[in-house]
């Protein structure tokens, strides 16, 4: 029987070498390219009929668009609007890589934990950036609470900055923990199914039901991801 | 766990770069641009239509107060007009009464005075008769031919002292 961690082995497609640097082709890049494709597919084909009065999967392009719209203008509050389509894109990259990986035999990138730090890395380097162009050093107030007695100083200020500093390892082990442990999971009831012959009747009704559990987590956690993102966000343009 | 094979992050965050990348241009320059599109028409479509409804109404209210106006208008004037017509009945009703109150006192004037010349007249001829029975009855009593002229003088002294 397959080791369950076999599903996340990376295997080169088209090898390719830059100046020493392995950056082949793989299999996790080949659904990094799928998830783009049908991310713009469902995106655009849906619309592509501009009706006014909307059909099934134009109102889940929209709901889906409003849904982010909402989130942002929720939990970033104003001025945040002109990051929208960083963080659709965001929550949709997310999101299709999660659900993209529940196709049996596929691959799932977002559980990689490189992948989510790439991700995570690069919104706590953009956050970081956005505090400084709008606050100058009085980002820095960030790390110290408004009104907290300035004797405490010496115990907020390296507790609010290593909660700052860990932001990105949270937002990304996070992700790639749930997804790596659910797809985990998904493969050794379902080695289960196998090895227990006709009894695997039962895992296989559990597996069903981790199926469905699999379906939500995948969607929580793109929505998580990006809502933290949000956030992150709502406290580089407003401080506190 | 090849979760932790370094040799394999150049490649995946290179391929994370390029895809996301390329996402985030699809998204911003041509899938979200038509959904937000679709979604203003939509809003525009759904205010115009509330505008014109709350237009229409207030021209609704408009005309009927128009309407009511004119049927206030049409009642004064009607009003104005019955008054008018009373009132130009109760004058015609009031020369014609006056009138023939004239009319009729004139006649009962013109009566009177008739009356007054015939019981004159009657009077008058009463005197003389009652001379001539007067002559008469002193010529067959005391066989004198009375003359008229002193008789008439004396029947009229009588009739006076009798207030005849």
């Amino acid at each position: 029987m397959a080791s369950p961690i076999e599903q996340f082995a990376i295997k080169p497609i088209i090898p390719i070498h830059v100046g020493g640097v392995d950056i082949s082709f793989t299999n996790s890049a080949l659904y990094m390219v799928i998830a783009v494709v049908v991310a713009t597919v469902f995106l655009t084909g849906a619309m592509s009929k501009r009706a006014l009065i909307p059909g099934r999967l134009q109102s889940m392009v929209e709901m889906i668009f409003e849904f982010v719209a909402n989130m942002l203008r929720e939990n970033a509050g104003s001025g945040s609007q002109k990051y929208f389509p960083f963080i659709f894109t965001l929550f949709m990259f997310v999101l299709v890589g999660n659900l993209l990986g529940l196709t049996p035999y596929s691959f799932t990138y977002t559980s990689h934990i490189i992948v989510t730090a790439g991700l995570a890395v690069l919104v706590f380097l953009g956050v970081t950036v956005i505090g400084f162009a709008k606050h100058g050093t009085g980002y820095l107030r960030m790390f110290f609470p408004h009104g907290a007695p300035i004797i405490l100083a010496p115990i907020l200020v390296p507790i609010e900055l290593v909660s700052y500093l860990s932001r990105p390892f949270s937002l990304s082990v996070r992700l790639a923990a749930n997804m790596t442990v659910g797809h985990i999971m998904l493969k050794v009831i379902g080695g289960f199914v196998i090895s227990l012959g006709l009894l695997g009747i039962l895992p296989f009704a559990g597996i069903m039901g981790v199926t469905i559990l699999e379906l939500g987590i995948a969607c929580l956690q793109a929505y998580i991801f990006t809502v933290l993102s949000c956030i992150y966000l709502h406290d580089a343009l407003h401080l506190h | 766990m090849p979760h932790f094979d370094a040799t394999t992050f150049a490649s995946q965050l290179f391929w994370l770069a390029v895809t996301f990348v390329t996402l985030y241009v699809l998204m911003s320059k041509v899938a979200l641009p038509r959904i937000s599109d679709i979604l203003e028409e939509r809003q525009r479509r759904i205010s115009d239509d509330l505008d014109m409804a709350e237009r229409l109404k207030a021209e609704t209210e408009a005309a009927i107060a128009t309407y009511e106006k004119a049927l206030a208008t049409a009642r004064a004037s009607a009003q104005a007009e019955i008054a008018r017509a009373l009132e130009a009945n109760a004058a015609e009703a009031a020369a014609r009464h006056a009138e023939m109150d004239a009319v009729l006192s004139a006649k009962i004037t013109e009566s009177e005075e008739r009356i007054h010349a015939a019981r004159r007249d009657a009077l008058a001829e009463v005197n003389g008769i009652a001379a001539d029975v007067a002559a008469a009855i002193v010529e067959r009593i005391a066989d004198v031919k009375a003359d008229a002229d002193t008789v008439a003088p004396v029947v009229a002294a009588v009739a006076k002292e009798r207030g005849l």
